[in-house]
């Protein structure tokens, strides 16, 4: 019928309307760059795509003059390791803390509560104290993504753990599995792709707070250089650097989602 | 026809464009009758809340009719990127970030006042080190690229050191009192009010402070050239306002007194803690200092450090092939840098004005 609601784009039609946004986001970019490129030659503001270009070709293929090194490559690297550090981190407790508290009463009279109240502090709000107990160095920077993080994870893996159907669990008991057994043949595997979709929801945070970590103290890192050159408004380094961030995100999201397929073909076809 | 169906709209969205564009330059045409000025916290700004909540700042622009909004930022950096964006016509800086940020962005800005000179107020404070030279090989926490930067700098220079013999820690200046107490950190270079907080803390020695420069890390009220130029009112009324209250804090009354608590108050601390900081703040409290300052060859020397202190790290961008990127004016006609891109000015006209008493 022809009602709005039938009609489905073809694949190119689909394509050009995916894409339609994006490029009128650059077009009124650029339109208003030259404007106001126009007006004041050195403005920082709305740098031109060609400004931005050299500005990270800069950045991208010559060594720093203070120190010698790729800034992007430097930058990309040490923040990379603090967010895959602090997340898989995080992910390990959530997988023990959310099977525990699942499946353990006893363990979910002692524990429950303290992690649900921890997960309700707002983890920014806490920062002087991290500094007091972990100091200025990497290890605060990553402790905060795991205080940021880990406790949304465990309480989604702690969901998950519950809705395992009990049937199962009563049946294999009938068959004379024990406690360690049930953990690791049952719940454990039926658990993992979940993990990494816990892990999937939770990068976004995550970045918040690495990006967060470094603008408070640091000497490199993707927020360290955005917080960095804010102070002179080099929206040549910055606009470049968030695109960048988006795409590691956008990867690595990626990434996760082929790894889940990978490992656990069965997961989600139910 | 088709394309007649099709013109029609266009037509009638040009015209439509025509209009507006019209309409609203013709507006633009008008003199500007309403202006907005942006402040932070820092000492040597605090006269500023003080003229707006006692209305001091209305009854001059009243003279002059016209209306001045002032506005409190709470982030010092912020306040100057809002200036940059157009936002504010004037914004109370440190002559560094003048001329790093709105002048090397394009703006051309005028140094309408020039307040004082930190003497003091920024420091270097260390738990280990005695004097500069034993820094050496530490990690200084600052804030990267800002006036603590420059001091740092200056001090190492007047060590026959140089920044390769150290290494920066790029640190938020809310987070500065923090992090000096942990383990990590030893030395750090920062500003009142949280020189004054770390100092109160065991082991902390003032190795190196501004007023072992005194002059070269001042404080301006900046403006727009254009806006200023477009309208001497508002020049007039800023300066008659700032002149009126510096020559009120000389005097010894009751109403100074006030005046001084509301502005320790704004700041977040007592008189006592206030005078403390006033203390180690050269105030220009009279117009003829502040013009004679504009006049001087030191002044020029420190703004040539500044330039070329701002392009070797970068601040100038990539179009820079040197310190001389932007052009520096200064009220005798000299020039500081590129001739045909003057983009900070220290123009001492309207102070000159409150000089003569003719505002």
């Amino acid at each position: 019928m022809r009602r709005v609601i039938n009609q489905i784009p073809a694949k190119p039609t689909n394509l050009f309307l995916n894409l339609l946004p994006f490029l009128l986001i650059i077009l009124i970019y650029t339109f208003s760059s030259n404007e106001m490129t126009k007006e004041n030659p050195n403005q920082k503001i709305l740098p031109s795509f060609e400004k931005c270009a050299t500005t990270m070709h800069k950045y991208i293929f010559e060594p720093s003059k203070r120190t010698g090194e790729y800034v992007l490559l430097n930058d990309t690297t040490s923040s990379l390791k603090r967010l895959v550090i602090g997340v898989t981190v995080s992910a390990v407790i959530a997988l023990v803390f959310g099977i525990v508290l699942g499946m353990i009463p006893y363990m979910n009279s002692l524990l429950s509560p303290l992690v649900w109240t921890f997960s309700l502090i707002p983890t920014m709000a806490i920062l002087p104290i991290l500094f007091i107990i972990f100091g200025l160095g990497e290890l605060s920077k990553i402790v905060l993504i795991i205080f940021g993080v880990a406790p949304i994870m465990i309480r989604e893996i702690y969901q998950r753990v519950r809705e395992i159907p009990i049937e199962q669990i009563i049946k294999v008991q009938t068959l004379g599995a024990n406690s360690w057994q049930i953990i690791v043949r049952i719940i454990i595997p039926q658990i993992l792709p979940r993990l990494v979709d816990a892990i999937r929801i939770t990068l976004g945070t995550a970045w918040i707070f690495l990006i967060s970590a470094e603008a408070i103290a640091s000497t490199e890192g993707l927020g360290y250089r955005i917080f960095l050159v804010r102070r002179y408004l080099a929206m040549d380094v910055i606009i470049p650097y968030v695109i960048w961030i988006t795409l590691i995100a956008f990867l690595m999201d990626y990434l996760l989602n082929k790894l889940n397929y990978k490992l656990f073909p069965w997961f989600g076809k139910e | 026809m088709k394309s007649s169906n099709f013109t029609k709209p266009i037509k009638i969205l040009s015209l439509i464009v025509l209009l507006v564009g019209l309409s609203t330059s013709s507006l633009f045409a008008k003199t500007k009758k309403d202006f907005k000025i942006a402040w932070s916290i820092y000492v040597g700004f605090m006269p500023w809340p003080v003229i707006d909540s006692q209305k001091i700042l209305d009854k001059w622009a009243k003279k002059y009719g016209i209306n001045i909004d002032v506005v409190q930022i709470n982030d010092y950096i912020e306040s100057i990127n809002q200036y940059n964006a157009g936002k504010f016509d004037g914004c109370a800086m440190a002559s560094f970030d003048a001329l790093s940020i709105p002048a090397a962005g394009g703006i051309d800005s005028t140094a309408l006042i020039l307040g004082d000179y930190s003497n003091g107020n920024d420091a270097i404070i260390s738990k280990t080190a005695k004097t500069v030279k034993e820094i050496k090989g530490e990690k200084i926490n600052l804030i990267e690229l800002s006036v603590s930067h420059y001091l740092l700098a200056r001090a190492l220079e007047l060590n026959g050191m140089s920044e390769r013999d150290i290494t920066i820690e790029n640190t938020s200046d809310s987070d500065m009192v923090a992090a000096y107490g942990t383990d990590d950190v030893t030395t750090v270079t920062a500003w009142k009010p949280q020189v004054s907080e770390i100092e109160k803390m065991p082991k902390a020695n003032n190795i190196f402070n501004s007023s072992q420069i005194p002059g070269e890390i001042m404080d301006l009220f900046v403006v727009n050239t254009k806006t200023l130029k477009d309208n001497p009112a508002f020049g007039k009324s800023l300066v008659g306002a700032w002149y009126e209250i510096m020559d009120l804090m000389t005097k010894n009354t009751p109403k100074s007194k006030e005046y001084m608590t509301m502005m320790a108050k704004d700041s977040g601390t007592d008189l006592e803690g206030f005078l403390d900081q006033v203390k180690t703040t050269h105030f220009f409290y009279t117009a003829k200092e502040a013009v004679e300052y504009y006049r001087g060859q030191k002044i020029r020397d420190t703004m040539k450090f500044m330039a070329e202190f701002s392009f070797n790290h970068g601040l100038y961008g990539e179009g820079a092939s040197d310190y001389s990127f932007v052009g520096i004016e200064f009220p005798n006609g000299k020039v500081v840098g590129d001739k045909n891109n003057i983009k900070l000015r220290f123009d001492d006209t309207y102070m000159k004005m409150a000089e003569s008493n003719s505002l």
